[in-house]
């Protein structure tokens, strides 16, 4: 099979790249594109730190060829900051001591962007559910927890406030 | 069939930094012309917070904002020498290195102020906002970002100084094996709350309360992010992590984390953390080390309410389901 080009929406932005036979969504991500904010850990789906948002939808992009999803819409962390501004989920991680490494940060931003899409209001176990796909090795889990529920309430207390505003 | 409850303690002592040859750290710090202090180091920051700690050391030493001041560790080849981020070293050594280079930059800082205002340096206090002052004259004063300006393009000055700590090697004495091992001790104590399923022989671990002693918490925020998380790694190491499981052939072990198994955020336990604060003589503004020894306490506190719970008294770790079953087996027949 030969290199082909690929076509992916990344971060709203059409990018266009040649994919070697079975290159990865996160290799190209990382190699082709050089946005490195998802992580190679394990590279087997077993620790969530290459997440990224495919269609909206948590992926560990480690195991999709990137050829399955071309010209899909595909969000990585570098896409979260809008302008620049850290959004509700990575101000409430900095705040809530939610990150040491950072080698997971990442794939639970991502993971935490995802839950916050499709249900603004979680509860614990909720989100202990949403991140359980994703190793943690410094924090002990907890501060990311309460922080994801932080962003979620922030979110909440913000949304109102636009609605008016519009 | 129950489910048995359980608590248990442990304590531990743990030494801050090594001796063997001598166990020094290096750190340099100056200023740019716009008045940020950078201070360089060798000193890697791999998640335990050393950048932090160092760049609130040299803000309180020089009296200045800490937006003031930038840690680069960037490379270890050119940098200033550490021995290493290893033996829970790195805030007590490095911490007394920026404090002993920040003192050093502090003098010179005084002393171009001193020519810049015409006053005598021994008059000057820094206010903690950026502005060096005359004492008792709050509006005779100057700026950093101007002072460090003036330094470089009027008086031709570096605000800059050098630290060092060093641990001196300590030979045992040949008659008595006594000798100084370390630089100070912290001590912490755990305990633990589980719950044993005498069924299954699954353990649970409900609640940890931790109590430390670390001289000072320099950053009590990141110090507990540090005891919580290094007591889910003692947690881990009780209960799941193994490389080698009790199945007959080695082949049998853990390859990745489908089989190496570890915690998630569905089994820690609740935990309450508090500290004591009895600063450390040669501390930097008194703390201890407090890497390391998270992970410690945890394990022996785990197995002690597993004995308080059940009776098994288990020696191996983790503490496995099977070990559970065939301690209570032995118990009961
Ligand atoms: S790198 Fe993809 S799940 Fe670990
Ligand atoms: S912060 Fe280090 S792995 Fe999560």
């Amino acid at each position: 099979m030969p290199s082909q080009i690929v076509s992916l929406v990344v971060n709203g932005e059409q990018r266009e790249f040649i994919a070697a036979p079975g290159a990865t969504l996160l290799a190209s991500l990382r190699e082709s594109l050089g946005l490195t904010a998802a992580k190679r850990g394990c590279a087997q789906g077993a620790c969530g730190t290459c997440t990224v948002l495919v269609d909206g939808r948590p992926e560990v992009s480690c195991l999709v060829a990137v050829e399955t999803v071309a010209g899909r819409s595909i969000r990585t962390l570098e896409g979260v900051a809008a302008g620049g501004e850290l959004d509700e989920v990575q101000s409430a991680f900095v705040d809530c001591f939610a990150t040491q490494c950072g080698f997971c940060t990442a794939g639970m931003i991502m993971v935490a962007e995802a839950l916050l899409d499709r249900n603004p209001d979680p509860s614990d176990e909720d989100v202990v559910e949403a991140i359980s796909g994703n190793v943690c090795r410094c924090t002990g889990y907890r501060p990311i927890v309460i922080a994801i529920l932080e962003a979620a309430r922030r979110r909440r207390e913000q949304a109102p406030q636009e609605v008016a505003s519009r | 069939m129950a489910r048995l409850r359980g608590r248990g303690y442990a304590s531990v002592n743990y030494p801050t930094g090594m001796n063997l040859g001598g166990d020094p750290s290096q750190a340099l710090i100056h200023a740019t012309t716009t008045g940020t202090f950078v201070i360089s180091l060798s000193s890697v920051d791999l998640g335990q917070g050393i950048k932090t700690i160092a760049a609130q050391c040299a803000a309180e030493t020089l009296g200045l904002p800490i937006g003031n001041v930038l840690v680069d560790t960037a490379d270890t080849d050119t940098g200033p020498h550490c021995m290493g981020t290893f033996a829970s070293r790195g805030t007590h050594r490095v911490g007394n290195a920026v404090i002993m280079a920040a003192a050093e930059a502090r003098a010179v800082m005084l002393e171009v102020a001193a020519e810049e205002l015409e006053v005598d340096a021994g008059d000057l206090e820094t206010d903690g906002t950026g502005f060096i002052r005359l004492k008792g004259a709050q509006e005779k004063g100057i700026h950093i970002t101007d002072l460090a300006l003036a330094a470089h393009f009027k008086h031709g000055r570096t605000i800059s100084g050098r630290g060092i700590y060093l641990k001196e090697p300590s030979a045992p004495v040949p008659e008595t094996g006594e000798m100084d091992p370390d630089s100070c001790q912290a001590h912490a104590c755990t305990a633990a709350v589980v719950e044993v399923d005498d069924e299954t022989g699954v353990v649970e671990v409900l609640e940890l309360y931790n109590a430390y002693e670390v001289g000072r918490a320099l950053n009590p925020a990141m110090a507990t992010q540090q005891v919580e998380g290094g007591a889910w790694m003692g947690v881990s190491h009780a209960l799941f992590e193994t490389t080698e499981p009790y199945y007959p052939r080695r082949d049998h072990g853990p390859r990745d984390f489908a089989g190496y198994l570890m915690p998630g955020p569905a089994d820690i336990p609740l935990q309450h953390s508090l500290f004591l604060e009895r600063p450390a003589a040669n501390g930097p503004y008194g703390a201890k080390g407090i890497g390391e020894m998270t992970a410690n306490a945890p394990i022996p506190a785990i197995a002690n309410a597993i004995f308080d719970a059940c009776g098994v008294r288990l020696d191996t770790m983790p503490f496995t389901p099977e070990r559970v079953l065939r301690g209570l087996d032995a118990l009961h027949g």
